[in-house]
């Protein structure tokens, strides 16, 4: 058995800044078989995965290709290895022909040396026709389907004679007759002996393609078995097991009336459909769901970025047309969204005019604005929220990622809003400040603050939500109670198969 | 009680303005020392009444460079409003409402950047590359290089006479330069156009509306491109077809030598007022030192150069420090 083994990762490590992306990952790949691993959002799918590519080093652990220990590792090396990889978004050219973009990587030539753009032309032809796709080498690749451009990838992949292919949710937006094509494709190329490594979300085409899987949960290894051994539910039960392993400083506190509504609310421009759901004062409602499912999209359309088109948004009790961020801030919607270095603060202005940024207009005194407010309000919530600086005049870029969300917060709670929407609120931050992050979301929900939670993290979600709302292709599938909420069937409902599974 | 306006002022964070400060007072230095009767009442005066419309016009460019853009045009907005103005002076209208027109006129050429760039998502570069060509083009087919001359005689210095007339032009950049100064700073509206230009998208987020920001952004430049060109044509008995010529250039010269940063989000008025002065006075420096003035524009590309040079160092020490900050936001996330 050992000889046909193609790649092996034994005990990989990585942290990003102090956060442990992977603990203990192992993982091997034979020649001719198909891989699969799966794991929750953030498990260390990807970064195991980058690890294999050359995308990032490994800080620690070992990787072997064909026996052969790799030392340093970056993407072309382990292209010249046979290690090719496939993601979710192809990532062809469109502006370049078929069979430029095959020929892309694979041609070595000198700035001389002439193309032969005949050879290059039945190459892509021949590689084409091996993954059994009818489409021409002189298409631009930005003409063609997904599903094509896919196709496209896979054969050059071929070209380069990949022995390891890494398929990263290869399906997630093919139709039924592009997927049952595709797995023809990986078969035709397990039977010619390449390793496949494939991840999916869609647990239930897994005994259809893959021959072995192994599960990650929070950047380990769990287990790794063999596909007919296991079912669904085995699997689930692998990718959630743990136990809450954080206290979350959730407190009770009593719930009042309904204050946002939203009744069949849906978005063609967002991929959001028929949604319905109620925040009450002083409830925290979780928005689960795995990468894609629509949460941050659902978050854009009720504040006004990618207005609703259909369905009704109510507030206390009045129907709403929500169109731009502006009408929202009116209406009393705060939205943190998930990119804090990018979206949620401007770097280079001060903590004081970031947090004034959205309430400008009310900062003004006879038009000008009034700094002596400003200052009174940005320390007021430098006090409140214990943000580490030394000055409110400090640009938001010399603090640390608590520090930043704090200030983004600080600025929405300026607004006076009734209803929050926090987007990953405690996304790549360390564990100190999560905490006082989740102790201040309590503290809102106290004031009677309705709010809305997007966050990949079950635990947290499980940690700090008084009902869970879980959403999957667009739409939510299920309401949890705190009480009935588990790990188990809130990923049941995520992976789309209903609660009662 | 600490003024705002003191406290705000961190000397970290105008190490550009500081810089171009330092050379300027190096460059008097080595004047003074080189050829002392450059410190003459006559010479600065000058020097103030030529460089008067320049101050404006980078005034204005101040403000699209922080709003993430820039304007090549205004040179050709400069030569049609400079003719405009003399050709309605020739029709009898009152100077007080020529100084309200030709504005006007300058924001209306403004608002055609803006729409392109703001609403139709066009590079500012290229809109404005393209106007200029149509505006300069247009200008010589239209008047076939002929200047517009035989002003009524109230034209001329405003009909207050020279030395008026010369206050008269630095008071007015003077006072746009305040007005200016405080509104950045003291406006919603001036904090609007930092934002806008530091992340659009982080702005929109915050409610406010980038695209409005940037049309007002243009049209402010137009007519303050206006405003300059009317000043500068009273100092002349004549206005050539072809006046204007390389003023983008030196406003851009000026913001940036005066530490606004090219990619838009961080500058001052200030500094821009620093850039201007001491791009202005390098050529009469050169002459009064008996170096050739055929240096001037070498000089003058060096110190933009290192200006730019100073802006890419100083902001690379700048992300190391808070490199830890940067790695925190590594998406670790499911496989996407």
């Amino acid at each position: 058995m050992t000889e046909s083994l193609l790649l092996q990762a034994n005990y990989i490590t990585k942290s990003y800044a102090g956060v442990q992306a992977l603990k203990s990952a192992s993982f091997e790949l034979r020649a001719g078989e198909v891989h699969a691993l799966i794991g929750e959002n953030g498990a260390g799918k990807s970064t195991l995965i980058k690890i294999i590519t050359g995308a990032v080093e490994a800080d620690g652990g070992e990787l072997f290709l064909n026996d052969q220990r790799i030392t340093a590792n970056s993407p072309q090396y382990s292209h010249s290895l046979g290690i090719a990889a496939i993601y979710q978004q192809p990532a062809l050219f469109p502006e370049l022909t078929v069979a430029e973009n095959i020929a892309f990587g694979l041609e070595r030539h000198g700035l001389w040396s002439r193309i032969d753009w005949r050879k290059r032309r039945q190459r892509a032809e021949s590689l084409l026709a091996q993954v059994g796709a009818k489409i021409s080498p002189d298409a631009l690749a930005g003409d063609l389907s997904m599903p094509e451009q896919q196709l496209v990838e896979i054969a050059r992949a071929l070209g380069a004679e990949a022995k390891v292919l890494i398929l990263d949710e290869p399906t997630a937006s093919l139709s039924e007759e592009d997927t049952n094509n595709l797995f023809r494709v990986i078969r035709e190329l397990r039977a010619r002996g390449v390793g496949m490594i494939y991840i999916s979300h869609r647990l239930e085409e897994l005994p259809l393609i893959a021959d072995r899987v192994t599960v990650l949960r929070d950047g380990n290894t769990i287990e790794t078995r063999a596909m007919n051994e296991v079912d669904r539910q085995e699997l689930i039960r692998l990718m959630v097991g743990r136990e809450l392993s954080a206290v979350f400083p959730k407190r009770e506190v009593p719930i009042g009336e309904v204050v946002l509504e939203l009744r069949n609310v849906g978005s063609q421009a967002a991929g959001v459909r028929d949604v319905s759901l109620t925040v009450r004062a002083g409830e925290i409602v979780g928005l689960a769901g795995l990468v894609g499912a629509g949460r941050t999209e659902l978050a854009r359309t009720l504040f006004g970025l990618t207005p609703a088109d259909e369905g009704e948004i109510w507030l206390n009790g009045e129907r709403l047309t929500i169109n731009s961020p502006t009408q929202a801030i009116q209406h009393g919607i705060a939205y943190v969204p998930e990119d804090r270095r990018r979206h949620g603060v401007v770097l280079d202005l001060p903590i004081s005019h970031n947090i004034t940024l959205a309430t400008l207009n009310r900062l003004a005194k006879f038009g000008a604005l009034d700094f002596e407010r400003e200052r009174e309000l940005s320390v007021e919530y430098v006090n409140r929220f214990a943000v580490k600086t030394p000055t409110t005049f400090a640009p938001v870029a010399t603090l640390s990622g608590g520090n930043q969300q704090k200030v983004a917060l600080s600025r929405w709670l300026a607004t006076e809003p009734r209803v929050l929407i926090l987007d990953e609120p405690t996304q790549g931050i360390d564990v100190g400040a999560k905490s006082e992050i989740h102790t201040l979301m309590c503290d809102l929900a106290e004031r009677g603050l309705a709010i809305l939670m997007i966050s990949s993290e079950l635990p947290e979600v499980l940690g700090m939500s008084d009902r869970i709302a879980v959403m999957h292709a667009g739409t939510i599938v299920g309401v949890l109670s705190r009480g009935n909420a588990t790990q188990q069937n809130v990923l049941s409902l995520a992976l789309g198969h209903g609660a009662n599974a | 009680m600490p003024n705002s306006f003191f406290s705000n002022f961190n000397l970290a964070r105008h190490q550009r303005e500081l810089a171009a400060l330092i050379a300027y007072v190096a460059l008097l230095v080595f004047v003074g020392i080189v050829a002392p009767s450059f410190f003459n009442a006559g010479n600065w005066r000058d020097l103030a009444v030529a460089n008067a419309p320049v101050l404006i016009v980078a005034i204005g460019m101040t403000l699209v460079i922080v709003a993430g853009q820039i304007d090549i045009s205004v040179g050709a907005q400069f030569a049609v409003c400079s003719m405009l103005a003399g050709a309605l002076a020739k029709t009898g209208i009152p100077m007080p409402l020529l100084l309200l027109l030709v504005p006007l006129i300058g924001a209306a050429f403004g608002a055609v950047n803006g729409v392109f760039v703001a609403l139709l998502r066009m590079p500012a570069i290229v809109v404005t590359l393209a106007t200029m060509v149509v505006w300069r083009d247009a200008l010589r087919w239209i008047t076939e290089g002929t200047w517009v001359q035989g002003m009524p005689a109230n034209f001329q210095w405003f009909g207050l006479g020279q030395t008026m007339g010369q206050v008269l032009i630095v008071a007015f950049a003077f006072a746009v330069l305040v007005a200016f100064y405080w509104a950045l700073g003291n406006l919603g509206a001036g904090r609007a156009v930092y934002a806008v230009g530091s992340e659009p998208e982080a702005a929109r987020l915050a409610g406010i509306n980038p695209p409005r920001v940037v049309l007002a952004v243009f049209m402010l430049m137009g007519a303050l491109t206006g405003l300059a060109a009317l000043l500068n044509s009273i100092r002349f008995i004549s206005i050539p077809s072809n006046s204007g010529l390389g003023l983008e250039m030196k406003a851009i010269a000026a913001v940036v030598v005066g530490g606004t940063v090219i990619s838009g989000g961080r500058g001052t008025l200030i500094g821009t007022l620093i850039g201007t002065a001491l791009l202005g006075t390098i050529g009469t420096a050169l002459t009064f030192a008996g170096i050739n003035p055929f240096w001037e524009k070498a000089i003058q590309g060096a110190i933009i150069l290192a200006a730019l040079a100073s802006d890419v160092v100083l902001s690379r020490i700048r992300n190391s420090e808070f490199a830890t900050g940067s790695k925190g936001t590594l998406q670790i996330g499911g496989a996407k």
